[in-house]
């Protein structure tokens, strides 16, 4: 039983130049799928069809019994509290307290005047402390989120996904903008958190060889097409080859 | 051949292309022809520009001795209403203008017309002055700071909607993306996203707008909308020019005041 089914997906920005082409994916119900590919193949793009941040040109993606490339106005908001997103840019607001970034993915479960008033429920704040606690960073609630360094921003935009308690946890790039340490610290994390909470997780990333450490699952894309699906082990320099191009790069 | 080569190899580079050149000439001409049009439809009389400073030392002479004691009771109580209508005015322009500020702005309201129309508000209210407006609420209210504060209030929506719709579209946009991801409605990416992030803008625009409003109220009174300007028309009107210098003094302290604590303000709020 897969948790997201993605069939025929196509996106054209441009009439005639399409970046995505017949894209179909099954995404099981755990573990991490890692997409890997040059830059511009449309990995983004693919990631972001599926919460609907952008407008695929054709094609379904199912998720829990709907499809969500159908949905518009109020039926898509509440498809999309069941998705978490993790950003490569971490996406916070950033004169906001952690606290206030981390209670804001409850945003599709209260009302605008609650969100204004900071009145979130009492089992929403001692989740997001819970949350918070797990992400290493109990004390920095009051904290204002431009204090944070690049690692922590992502650790409180991981609270703030998992806050929503999705089905489906999205990230994308959320590595690239961080040093290899704290890279491996917030694939760990995010590894372990999905796994409890036991959701799924389809991360886009450059760096192959962490891909190949945390994923149980490879998708190579190229042209916008899957080029390579399967296990880590499979991905030898050929089929590196065959995504990326070239071999100067690869290693003998 | 290879002769030809090296000469053509020693590339010339000028700033403008000819074509670019005529066009600086075409904008200098009309600079030129603006100045001159313009200076023969205000018919300057030379007789009266050659006897200004006459004038000057003529008035300067009847504003000496500034008549101290004019001060109390009758410019003070003016003078405390001016900055009052200012803040009247002010909060009322930010209560307007805000919300048009947000209708106006093109990511937090992503529905043209509405642009449109709160656009169209905002410059209709701007390009109304503040003396019109006065006049305005004072045929309806009557004379007095009510009428004075609404005409400020009024012309500063225009602004203060304009300057704060600019800080919202300057709003970053990942955020507003991980917002949308939450499944977070319109609203509530105003109230989690927008609205913070444009929270700098709100403050450099309500204390300037205060600034800018103490002035305006300075003037209002000419058409009797109370304030320090009253007292300087009647003092005008009754030709009183130890008195009138007086007020333009009591103005110049309270402006430079205002402009020094919203200066002080501002670094401390930014």
């Amino acid at each position: 039983m897969s948790a997201l089914s993605i069939r025929g997906l196509a996106k054209e920005y441009v009439r005639g130049k399409p970046v995505l082409r017949d894209v179909s994916l099954d995404v099981a119900a755990a573990g991490i799928t890692a997409i890997i590919g040059p830059s511009g193949t449309g990995k983004s793009t693919l990631i972001r069809c599926i919460n609907r941040l952008i407008d695929p040109t054709a094609g379904e993606i199912l998720f829990e019994d709907q499809d969500l490339a159908r949905l518009s106005g109020r039926a898509l908001r509440l498809a999309r509290r069941r998705i978490g997103m993790v950003f490569q840019e971490y996406n916070l607001v950033e004169r906001l307290t952690v606290m206030e970034n981390v209670l804001s993915g409850r945003l599709g479960y209260v009302s605008a005047w609650t969100a204004w008033r900071r009145t979130f429920p009492e089992a929403d704040v001692a989740r997001a402390f819970h949350l918070l606690e797990r992400v290493g960073l109990a004390d920095f609630a009051r904290r204002r989120a431009d204090e944070l360094s690049g690692g922590q921003r992502q650790r409180v935009g991981i609270a703030r996904a998992l806050m929503q308690a999705p089905g489906l946890l999205l990230a994308d790039e959320p590595t690239s903008s961080l040093d290899p340490k704290t890279s491996v610290e917030i694939m760990e994390l995010m590894r372990d958190l999905a796994a409890e909470s036991g959701v799924p997780v389809i991360v886009n990333i450059h760096q192959v060889d962490l891909a190949r450490r945390f994923a149980g699952r490879m998708v190579g894309m190229s042209g916008g097409r899957i080029v390579y699906d399967g296990a880590p082990e499979g991905l030898g320099n050929a089929e590196l080859k065959a995504i990326y191009g070239g071999e100067s790069w690869l290693s003998p | 051949m290879s002769l030809v080569a090296t000469t053509e190899g020693a590339r010339r580079w000028v700033r403008f292309t000819p074509a670019e050149r005529m066009a600086r000439f075409a904008v200098y001409l009309a600079g030129v022809a603006a100045i001159v049009w313009s200076a023969r439809t205000i018919e300057i009389i030379p007789e009266f520009l050659l006897d200004a400073p006459e004038q000057v030392a003529d008035m300067g002479s009847r504003m000496w001795p500034i008549d101290w004691r004019h001060f109390w009771p009758e410019v003070w109580p003016a003078l405390i209403e001016t900055p009052h209508i200012a803040a009247m005015a002010t909060l009322l322009g930010l209560a307007m203008g805000i919300p048009i500020g947000f209708l106006a702005a093109r990511n937090a309201t992503p529905v043209p017309w509405l642009n449109h129309l709160a656009r169209f508000i905002l410059v209709a209210t701007r390009s109304i002055p503040t003396l019109i407006w006065a006049l305005f609420f004072v045929a309806m209210f009557g004379p007095g700071p009510l009428a004075g504060a609404l005409a400020i209030a009024f012309h500063s929506v225009g602004f203060i909607g304009k300057m704060f719709s600019e800080g919202v579209e300057e709003a970053a946009r990942g955020p507003i993306e991980a917002l949308t991801a939450t499944g977070a409605t319109p609203m509530q990416k105003i109230v989690m996203g927008y609205w913070p992030m444009a929270l700098p803008t709100f403050w450099s625009v309500a204390l300037f707008r205060w600034d800018i409003n103490v002035r305006e109220s300075a003037v209002l009174g000419l058409v009797g909308a109370g304030g320090i300007g009253v007292a300087l028309n009647s003092a005008i009107d009754l030709i009183q020019w130890d008195r009138v210098a007086l007020i333009l003094l009591t103005i110049f302290v309270v402006v430079v005041v205002i402009e020094w604590l919203v200066t002080r303000i501002r670094e401390r709020v930014i």
